[in-house]
């Protein structure tokens, strides 16, 4: 063996270290496209519930800092003085921060889109509103204002939008709830596929497993190889749909910019605020995407284990 | 180093192709594997190399009962052999450097420490030329070359070889039997199936291994 030229070749001469498992193939292919559109569709969801989140937590901020003493007119009564009383008594509770009352015109022109220019709002018993500015360290504590009401104005009723906050709760963790249950589906079928994915390609490298296996490859060798195929897969296909995602959000945050301008626009700002995802919600399409690389690799390690078990 | 008690092998609950296997391969030993084609030679090998269980009797293999063995363990093992297939058995998507390299590197070797190597024991199989093509565009023989260097660069302490020189002319022939020899003699075990009668009588001191009607029977050596 020793009759050739002691002549290495340099690194630029030799090919080497190409990946065992080969790199391209069209099933790879196809699941980089699958592994995108399920990625884009999970920032999406991950997305939309971060929006909804923060427009819930908005929504709840605005409306738990103020309660509203309603004074329903009854015949003989002088409502000016009542609401004049009402809104003494609530200034001086503790918690409170300011109360305004709302003059008689002023609980007029709230109702007055509702009924229409027509009607003669004086002949109709108009609510009387005083709006009452908790102090932040006193939200929840609403019972010395009702106490003092209710010594002082027994007229007066107090509403602190409980029944809305509830709702708005209870609507936003729908919302949330079923992002997640729609993230999981997506998981789980990315895995199926991933799970396919894998089998298929064992399959047709089943000669280069054989081969391998002849040469004195461990099992987790083989795993480690498939591995880093399906972990290049993964991040091809993970970059590919949250960065669509990322560029979907950023769009759409213009857009929203731009059309708040027109009362449909305004409509949705209204709801999703300026439908915007800071920092931090990109931070969480980077986080998923990255997952999803990271468990197309995991995942397949964990397939190949199980077929090359079932080789022996 | 190898030693076959009582070993039968069939395949489901059709009837034995193999039976009453008994024989065994010493260090540093030389011996054909011959019978007609059909007889079971490659079956034998495949035995020989753990890829195939008996359905009865006892393989010992390095002094380690085989039914024993973890897959880690015969993993451990087969590092210790060189295999030669007839079929050749190289990765198409390789090239010739990256299949010859193979077992070096799935023993996590780092590529510079072995390339010096490699590259040697290419260009004494005359690939040296070839080292950057891929096996579909080798010949046969080169193909069979490149296969027998794999199966050599490890140095193993048992060589297994599936007609070996099935596909190139005489001269290399007698070319790649002399590195099996030079093998032999720096202490490999080999064992050679085939069933050209002109190359067994070039090594008449070589040992026998015949395989027919499903049995073995072992001839041996004229001493050298």
């Amino acid at each position: 063996m020793n009759d050739a030229a002691p002549t290495i070749p340099a690194d630029s001469q030799l090919k080497r270290d190409m990946p065992l498992v080969p790199a391209d193939s069209i099933a790879g292919r196809a699941l980089v496209v699958v592994i995108a559109i399920l990625t884009f569709l999970a920032c999406l969801t991950a997305g939309g519930a971060i929006l909804v989140a923060e427009a819930s937590q908005s929504w709840r901020g605005d409306v738990s800092r103020d309660v509203t003493i309603q004074i329903k007119p009854r015949a003989g009564e002088d409502a000016d003085a009542l609401v004049a009383a009402a809104a003494e008594i609530a200034s001086r509770a503790p918690g409170v921060a300011d109360a305004t009352a709302y003059s008689k015109a002023q609980s007029e022109a709230i109702l007055a889109p509702w009924l229409g220019d027509g009607v003669d709002l004086g002949q109709l018993p108009i609510p009387r509103l005083i709006v009452v500015h908790m102090q932040p360290s006193h939200r929840e504590d609403l019972e010395p204002l009702r106490a003092a009401l209710a010594a002082g104005a027994p007229a007066a009723s107090l509403d602190d939008h409980r029944l809305w906050l509830s709702r708005l709760d209870v609507m936003a963790g729908a919302i949330v709830v079923f992002a997640a249950a729609l993230f999981a589906l997506m998981i789980v079928a990315m895995g199926t596929a991933v799970g396919f994915a894998t089998r298929g390609a064992m399959a047709g490298a089943r000669e280069i497993v054989e081969v391998l296996h002849f040469v004195g490859a461990a099992d987790s060798y083989i795993a480690g190889q498939f591995q880093r195929h399906f972990l290049r897969l993964g991040f091809e296909g993970a970059g590919i749909g949250g960065g669509g995602a990322a560029f979907f959000f950023a769009v759409a945050a213009l857009a929203s910019l731009i059309a708040r301008r027109t009362a449909a626009g305004a409509e949705i700002a209204a709801l999703f605020g300026a439908f915007r995802l800071d920092l931090s919600g990109y931070a969480a399409i980077a986080v998923v995407a990255g997952a999803i690389a990271m468990l197309t690799g995991a995942l397949s390690r964990r397939i190949v284990f199980r077929q090359l078990s079932l080789l022996h | 180093m190898l030693r076959f008690d009582n070993v039968g092998l069939r395949y489901g609950v059709g009837p034995e192709v193999l039976r009453d296997l008994n024989f065994s391969i010493a260090p540093q030993s030389f011996q054909f594997l011959t019978g007609p084609s059909g007889a079971g030679k490659t079956t034998m090998l495949k035995l020989m190399l753990l890829s195939l269980k008996p359905t009865r009797g006892t393989i010992h293999i390095f002094g380690e009962d085989a039914a024993a063995l973890s897959k880690n363990q015969i993993t451990a093992l087969r590092r210790r052999i060189g295999v030669v297939f007839q079929d050749f058995r190289l990765l198409d998507h390789l090239t010739t450097y990256e299949n010859v390299a193979l077992p070096l590197r799935v023993m996590g070797r780092d590529e510079a420490g072995y390339r010096a190597e490699v590259v040697e024991l290419l260009r004494w199989v005359g690939l040296g030329d070839q080292m950057n093509t891929l096996p579909p565009v080798l010949s046969g023989g080169e193909k069979q070359r490149a296969a027998i260097a794999r199966a050599l660069i490890v140095r193993p302490e048992l060589l297994l070889a599936d007609e070996p020189t099935g596909n190139v002319d005489p001269s290399l022939a007698r070319r790649l039997l002399r590195l099996f020899v030079e093998l032999h003699k720096s202490g490999t075990a080999v064992v050679i199936a085939t069933h050209d009668l002109s190359l067994m009588d070039q090594f008449g001191y070589a040992r026998r291994l015949v395989v027919g009607d499903r049995q073995l029977r072992v001839f041996e050596g004229e001493p050298a």
